[in-house]
């Protein structure tokens, strides 16, 4: 380009300090005659570039603008014209009246103007026009759809692509024209080709035919709901070999790769649910994985391998192409693709991908660290007892190569192994420590110490070793937490290995040298081995007088501690294991909200100190392990990408709560699904809810007892989707219907549920409020409540209601989702399943700790007991997971997971309307044929709840 | 979820060689799938994907939930934001496209110089592979050969006693006027 070296080129180099203002002024130039094209397209560039840039632009501005523009349509310079139309496409979305260009556009897409006029035209008109104006247009683009040029076919296929949500009944009229383009009739590059009008280079022919996958995917948009059309577009295509008309030129060829990745989906979308069709599918995947292009086999492949019930013989060839992929050393991209296909595959599938063990090894030091990532959790998965020597080896060599939010990875990936394999302890305890010794951060270190402990918790014969590796660490180590943090594990372990004393040295050691913090936490380890019941007199002298050392410590929590501990271990043993030995803990979502409550409220302060009462407590068991769960869920997390950079994934997570409204758990996230922990935040969630209503917060802080999960009232694939939450109050109860309205065209105004009980509850229940939704647009749920006042405290109604949806429907533009205009609508209803109330609402499923010892204390007195036959049970498992639901209570360590299929006993523990403390037993016996039989002994602090507790069952 | 639209690319970015924006295009089709929908929290992505990724010649990574496809050369940075199930060979060909044909566009000296320099031609180059998230054409000679060159002031400076006119409005005049003076 001879004339680039002018005054332009310097203005455009210093575009990176480009102001928004001065632009806007420059603008000016467009009004100017004659228009200088050259000076006009470099300021539009700008404009995009700020555009680009990420500078707002007001309305008003952009306004201006672009009607300064619409002047440059006067030119008919080519260079100009192609970057007006882009900066109307821009400008589209911000300027208002952008409608007003659409007769110049539309002069400049008739046939007879340049390709390079056409093509743009196409495309920037679409971008501005009103679907309602489509068929003004419609036969300038039938026309261009099948036009030779493929600059112009591509134009008007995509933009009626875009167009299509907007306008589907126009444009698929237009599937003649659109088969056409996909058959390729028009591929042929016809004389009449032209490529930029000023340019040189004219005729560039396109090697990627990408009409055809433009075509396909049109003509697919069109047909999508047609199962046998698109089932006879993959057939056309996919008989290519066998196709005998090939002469005629109308046989149907795909060259675009792109279009036969399409293909793939829509064969695997229409024949993959039809039995009859799967061994043709099979068929085809197979012979398309053998196709030239790399892009189309590994979707075939990947396609089989998504598969439902693909078998191992099936995935063989799949497995084959993926990993002959995996060696291509060229092509990060194509081993990319492929590693996290078979990772996938390992998930449902660890067998078939064993074969690529071998070359996932190889992977592990691959430069892109994301293929790496794969290469180990999926070697997690498929590897076997006898590879894992060599992994660790291997893994050692480039521990020291490798950033630290990788190392976390292998370490989180180690720790998974030790579950695995816990008889290769001694080759994970070795790399472990190895690595704690090396250079690392605090992430990354936790990550090991964390490994190490899971180690020693879980396989006795290396617990000694572990503990000696992590009294090493802490000797030398710069973290005050993971000091803390380990020193707790050894308060905990420590007194119960065979030679506690030496930990103890290790931890005075901390005492004299490290800072306060450190020290608190030593002491409060001291104070641990101290009060062990294993622990022998001339133990518990030593450590008496090592406490009594820390009195003079400079620091107040320390010597708070110390003195504490003293005392402790004066006092007597049911002293120590109320403090010291306490196997439970507080769900720590609701003493947090709790917390903040009471510090928010200025007048809570004055009532009275915090009271713990109300906070529901857990098991460490079950504490640990939605701590493990969590632990899970974060390392299949990683595998799609969210948690390898933790700022922004937390970032992305607090945006995903709030999107999902916390009416809706369960739909958004799929954390919610189980597990107490969740249960109580989402009780949590539940009551900040119910609280933003005035009626219902006048029922009181917060439920007492809300359901744990949502119960479907219709299926879930209906036209209004409910599911329903009960809310259990001092004396009020709430339902509360979480409605998805899922039909688009309308609107539904006015929606509320009718509740009508099924026996008499006069004196018992009293409706009181009914809270409808004023309007509730197509998949935007929204909530409605019920509320009955509880009348009488002392029956406990178990009562069926037949619930009724009445709504006003208005129908509306699916696109806006906006009522017409004038539409009164009318009165619908919709018949709802029911619902019950019975007494395992009222109860809140919390973990007591020792209920073995409240049951003896709550005596006989306050027992009820009852024998059942449930004959219709076939399993001990299904009967106690039906208990435990009907119950609403709390199971006990192994409850839900018999061990023998003949006879099983459970434990529940929970609260009635979170107050009054229960204990539920069963003992079941299973016998083929007849059943389970079940006896269930109900405790409580009140005779009249251990009889409705076992009431919930009957 | 397969992904059986047309739709495959979330955004095209380039950065400059201290991970600053040179340009962004972000497409957006519904709040749904608008990942980013503020400039600043765009902002933080593009900066933490680049200090991810500058060390590297990895050519793709998985960042943030998205299938991200990248390319460098000196002080430029072009990336291709993708869906995170698409075929990251399909993406990459749609890379490749407009990376060739920026390539071509300024004359193999891929630098943030010649970006800028040549940025009317870039955001065209652009506009012509990828439209608002479709991949128009991945063939990068062609690309390149539908974004025309910038033309040249020319009325102005040979024809300023016409200003007013159009070049045809002068060739007219100039025809009437040699052929008055033939009829002369």
């Amino acid at each position: 380009m001879s004339f680039k070296k002018d005054e332009d080129t310097d203005e455009l180099g210093a575009l990176m300090n480009l102001d928004h203002s001065t632009v806007l002024q420059e603008a000016r130039v467009f009004n100017e005659t004659p228009i200088r094209p050259r000076h006009s397209r470099l300021l539009l560039a700008k404009i995009i570039f700020l555009l680009y840039r990420g500078d707002s632009m007001s309305t008003t501005e952009a306004t201006n603008l672009f009607f300064s523009i619409t002047k440059l349509f006067q030119c008919k310079d080519m260079s100009l014209r192609q970057m007006v139309y882009l900066t109307i496409k821009e400008l589209s979305t911000i300027s208002e009246d952008v409608i007003m260009v659409t007769s110049s556009l539309m002069k400049d897409m008739q046939p007879n103007s340049e390709i390079t006029y056409r093509a743009n035209a196409i495309r920037a008109l679409c971008k501005i026009v009103d679907p309602s104006m489509l068929p003004g247009i419609e036969r300038f683009l039938k026309s261009a759809i099948v036009e030779k040029s493929p600059n112009i076919a591509s134009a008007a296929l995509v933009s009626s692509l875009h167009l299509f949500k907007d306008a589907k009944d126009v444009i698929r009229r237009w599937s003649n024209e659109v088969n056409e383009a996909l058959n390729g009739k028009s591929l042929s590059q016809g004389p009449s080709f032209f490529g930029g009008g000023s340019s040189a280079q004219n005729q560039v022919v396109s090697s990627s035919k990408i009409v055809q996958y433009h075509a396909l995917g049109l003509m697919y948009a069109i047909r999508q709901h047609d199962r046998m059309a698109v089932l006879k577009l993959v057939q056309s295509f996919s008989g290519q070999n066998k196709s005998s008309s090939w002469m005629g030129g109308s046989s149907p060829m795909l060259r675009s790769d792109m279009a036969h990745v399409l293909l793939v989906r829509y064969a695997v979308r229409v024949m993959e649910n039809d039995s009859s069709l799967l061994p043709q599918l099979y068929m085809l995947l197979e012979e398309w994985m053998g196709h030239r292009s790399d892009m189309v086999s590994i979707e075939a492949a990947r396609a089989m391998c998504q598969l439902k019930d693909v078998t191992a013989k099936q995935l063989t060839p799949a497995v084959n192409v993926l990993q002959q992929a995996l060696s291509a050393t060229q092509k990060p991209t194509l081993r990319f693709a492929a590693i996290r296909t078979l990772n996938a595959l390992a998930r449902t599938h660890p067998e078939a991908v064993q074969p690529c063990n071998v070359d996932m090894e190889g992977l592990i030091t691959d430069s892109n660290r994301s293929i790496a990532t794969f290469a180990i959790t999926t070697l997690l998965k498929t590897g076997n007892e006898a590879s894992v020597d060599r992994l660790m080896k291997q893994m050692q060599g480039f521990m020291a190569e490798i950033s630290d939010e990788f190392k976390i990875i292998v370490a989180e990936a180690v720790r998974s192994l030790c579950r695995k394999f816990p008889g290769k302890h001694s080759v994970f305890l070795a790399f472990l420590s190895g690595v704690l010794r090396d250079e690392g951060g605090f992430d990354f270190k936790r990550a090991a110490i964390e490994a190490i402990m899971d180690l020693a918790k879980n396989v006795p014969e290396c617990k000694e070793a572990a503990l000696a590796h992590l009294c090493e660490f802490i000797e030398d180590c710069e973290f005050t937490k993971l000091s803390v943090c380990v020193l707790y594990f050894l308060g905990e372990e420590g007194p119960l290995t065979a030679r506690p004393t030496v930990y103890i040295r290790h931890i005075y050691n901390r005492v004299v040298l490290e800072n306060a913090v450190v020290r608190a936490a030593a002491v409060s380890a001291l104070a641990k081995f101290g009060v062990s019941p294993v622990a022998d007199p001339s133990l518990q002298r030593s450590v008496r007088v090592l406490l009594k050392r820390c009195l003079d410590d400079r620091d107040d929590e320390v010597r708070d501690r110390a003195a504490w501990a003293l005392r402790m271990a004066d006092g007597d043993q049911s002293l120590r294991d109320k403090y010291i030995r306490d196997d439970s803990t507080f769900a720590l979502a609701v003493l947090e909200r709790k917390l903040v409550e009471y510090c928010a409220d200025s007048a809570a302060a004055a009532k009275g100190s915090f009271s713990f009462e109300s906070i529901p407590r857990i098991s460490r068991a079950q504490e640990e392990e939605s701590r493990v769960r969590a632990r899970m869920e974060n390392m299949d997390a990683v595998l799609t990408g969210t948690t390898l950079s933790a700022p922004s994934a937390s970032g992305r997570a607090v945006g995903g709560s709030e999107s999902a409204e916390p009416g809706t758990p369960g739909l958004g996230s799929g954390a919610a699904a189980s597990g107490f922990m969740d249960s109580f935040e989402q009780q949590a969630q539940y009551a900040s809810k119910l609280n933003a209503i005035p009626e219902l917060a006048a029922f009181g802080d917060q439920p007492l007892v809300s359901s744990a999960k949502p119960v479907e009232l219709t299926e879930s694939e209906t036209e209004y989707v409910v599911r329903c939450v009960k809310h259990v109050y001092e004396s009020h109860i709430v339902f509360q219907f979480d409605i998805t309205n899922t039909i688009p065209e309308q609107v539904l105004e006015q929606v509320e549920v009718v509740m009508e009980p099924e026996e008499d509850i006069e004196g018992v229940l009293q409706p009181v409020l009914v809270v409808p939704i004023t309007e509730l647009k197509c998949d935007q749920p929204g909530t409605a409540y019920v509320a009955f006042e509880h009348t009488d405290p002392e029956t406990f109604p178990a009562v069926a209601f037949g619930c009724t949806l009445k709504f006003i429907v208005k129908e509306c533009d699916p696109a806006t989702g906006e009522p017409e205009e004038g539409d009164e609508g009318f009165e619908d209803e919709y018949s709802l399943e029911a619902t019950d109330i019975s007494a395992g609402d009222f109860m809140q499923a919390t973990y007591i700790p020792d209920s073995h010892s409240l049951w003896e204390s709550l005596g006989t007195e306050g027992e009820a007991i009852e024998t059942f036959a449930l004959a219709s049970f076939d399993s001990i498992e299904g009967c106690v997971t039906k208990v435990c639901e009907l119950l609403g209570m709390c199971p006990l360590e192994s409850a839900l997971k018999p061990k023998s299929k003949a006879a099983h006993q459970a434990v529940f523990t929970g609260r009635w309307l979170g107050r009054t403390r229960a204990v539920a037993r069963t003992r079941m016996t299973y016998q083929k044929g007849a059943g389970v039989t079940m006896e269930l002994a109900v405790r409580s602090e009140d005779r009249n709840i251990s009889q409705l507790v076992v009431s919930a069952v009957a | 979820m397969t992904n059986l639209s047309l739709y495959t690319v979330r955004a095209v970015i380039i950065l400059d060689g201290d991970g600053n924006r040179l340009l962004a295009k972000y497409y957006a089709r519904g709040p749904a799938e608008q990942v980013y929908k503020t400039v600043k929290e765009q902002r933080k992505f593009e900066s933490t994907l680049f200090a991810k990724t500058k060390k590297t010649n990895s050519q793709v990574v998985l960042y943030d939930g998205q299938t991200v496809l990248f390319t460098s050369s000196t002080d430029v940075y072009i990336y291709l934001v993708g869906d995170p199930e698409e075929n990251e060979l399909l993406l990459l060909s749609a890379l490749q496209g407009f990376y060739d044909a920026v390539c071509q566009l300024v004359k193999y000296d891929l630098s943030k110089r010649k970006v800028l320099d040549n940025l009317d031609m870039v955001v065209l180059a652009l506009d012509e592979a990828i439209d608002d998230g479709i991949v128009l054409e991945t063939d990068g000679n062609v690309i390149a050969s539908r974004v025309s060159k910038r033309g040249v002031d020319s009325i102005d400076v040979s024809l300023t006693n016409l200003n007013e006119q159009t070049l045809i409005d002068a060739y007219k005049q100039a025809k009437e006027r040699f052929n008055l003076a033939l009829l002369r």
